[in-house]
């Protein structure tokens, strides 16, 4: 993939999130400390959040332009076909895990992305009938996965998945994800402030800082 | 009064406090969700104004509608004239009076449910592919569905008993506009005893049955399978 993210400004505080730069991988890292505004960058990717300016573009396809004089293009978060997993994870908890699952899944004739396919990858076949509060972490976790994935997203957004997972659901779990980007082929955004996970799983990652990024490049290279 | 009375008075008290509940959903709930959500200049005078009716001396806002829906009025005889209505001593009236005095009790109720529901979740619906009608519906409404319910009975109850608003605007014209609360009053004036006990017994019930309706649907778990 291709995401183009030029004249980004949007007030945070106590910074202001500032951008301009254009990166090409399938699976890129945002990586920086808490609080340097990697979740608004991932926000206003999704357009959830309104920038004074910015340009976002997805292999071409345009869908944030504001601050332009000529035109405004704010495609609504509907029309983006993301995935987004927050680091909170928003499972619905009024909805059994399969209406979860159901809630934006596209049924596409001769796909890979299956709910049967995507649960049996993801090994909650057997969670379906559940409650989302009977549910673990680590449950929670991948279910939030799989209900971004059926969703059949051109791109992936994923805040920190693994933060709140214990060392060793750690490990699964981004060998998970690595199954999932291997089964599937989907372009990954994959929000982080462990460099361990970004040399595993990223091919391109930018560095934040207070609200910039600061480096950018391949994880071997950029984050020596 | 015979039992045919009785029993006229008591559905059409029951059709008054449905509709006028029905009636005023939509704009009490999308009202609720605006004041939870939104922040504008002028917010609290429109958060004073939906109060109003609570605050008020009932027959005080019973005068003001009357004086806006009475012929000479400016929507009343804006109605008489475009569509010869009277609204004014009909049961039009009596409908207006119970949705304007139980309007403030389901908006108090409904806005912090929705002030409850993490505005993120509806966010994350919206990346699934969700407008923001599926959004609200499918999301906010049911996560705020205990409010809205507690609300909703609450000006149901309240349509069932209201009499001070109702008697200025459409008096109490039996078979006509008379409701529950009316007839036990004018049964009381007149001595009518043992009418009083039975229309009292009833509104009893009415009111033990709302309750028990929305304590049971509130007990009632809120994650589904």
């Amino acid at each position: 993939m291709i995401l183009e993210l030029q004249n980004i400004r949007l007030s945070l505080e106590p910074f202001d999130l500032l951008l301009n730069t254009s990166v090409e991988g399938d699976v890129i890292a945002i990586y920086g400390p808490s609080g340097s505004g990697k979740t608004s960058l991932l926000d206003l990717i999704a357009g959830l959040r309104r920038p004074a300016s910015a340009t976002i573009r997805m292999n071409g396809m345009l869908w944030t332009d504001v601050g332009n004089a000529k035109q405004r293009v704010e495609m609504p978060p509907s029309r983006r076909c993301l995935g987004y997993v927050p680091q909170d994870l928003c499972l619905f908890p009024h909805l059994s895990v399969f209406k979860n699952l159901s809630y934006g899944y596209k049924r596409h004739g001769d796909d890979l992305i299956t709910l049967e396919h995507v649960t049996e990858t993801l090994e909650i076949s057997t969670l379906l009938g559940r409650g989302i509060s009977d549910l673990s972490g680590g449950e929670k976790q991948r279910v939030a996965l799989a209900r971004a994935l059926l969703t059949h997203p051109r791109l992936l957004l994923l805040d920190e998945p693994l933060a709140s997972l214990d060392p060793s659901l750690k490990s699964k779990s981004l060998e998970l994800l690595k199954r999932v980007q291997t089964e599937f082929q989907l372009p990954m955004l994959y929000v982080t402030h462990e460099a361990g996970e970004i040399l595993d799983l990223c091919d391109q990652v930018l560095i934040f800082e207070r609200g910039q990024c600061v480096r950018q490049g391949t994880p071997a290279l950029t984050l020596s | 009064m015979n039992f045919g009375d009785e029993m006229q008075i008591i559905g059409f008290t029951l059709w008054v406090a449905v509709l006028s509940t029905l009636l005023i959903l939509p704009p009490g709930l999308a009202l609720a969700w605006i004041l939870a959500r939104k922040n504008w200049r002028g917010k609290s005078l429109v958060e004073t104004f939906i109060t109003l009716p609570l605050v008020l001396p009932p027959v005080a806002t019973g005068l003001i509608l009357l004086k806006l829906f009475g012929r000479k009025g400016p929507i009343g005889s804006m109605v008489h004239d475009g569509w010869g209505m009277d609204i004014a001593f009909t049961w039009r009236a009596v409908v207006i009076a119970a949705s304007v005095m139980s309007f403030p009790l389901l908006v108090r109720s409904a806005r912090p449910a929705f002030e409850e529901v993490n505005p993120r979740l509806e966010q994350i619906a919206s990346t699934l592919g969700a407008g923001r009608i599926r959004v609200f519906f499918t999301i906010t409404v049911l996560l705020a569905k205990r409010g809205i319910l507690a609300g909703t009975l609450l000006a149901f109850a309240r349509a069932v008993g209201e009499f001070g608003a109702t008697i200025l605007v459409a008096g109490n014209i039996p078979r006509k506009t008379s409701t529950l609360s009316l007839a036990i009053y004018q049964c009381f004036q007149l001595g009518h005893d043992s009418t009083v006990w039975r229309l009292l017994l009833i509104s009893l019930l009415i009111a033990l049955g709302a309750v028990w309706c929305s304590e049971w649907l509130l007990s009632k778990p809120l994650s589904s399978r």
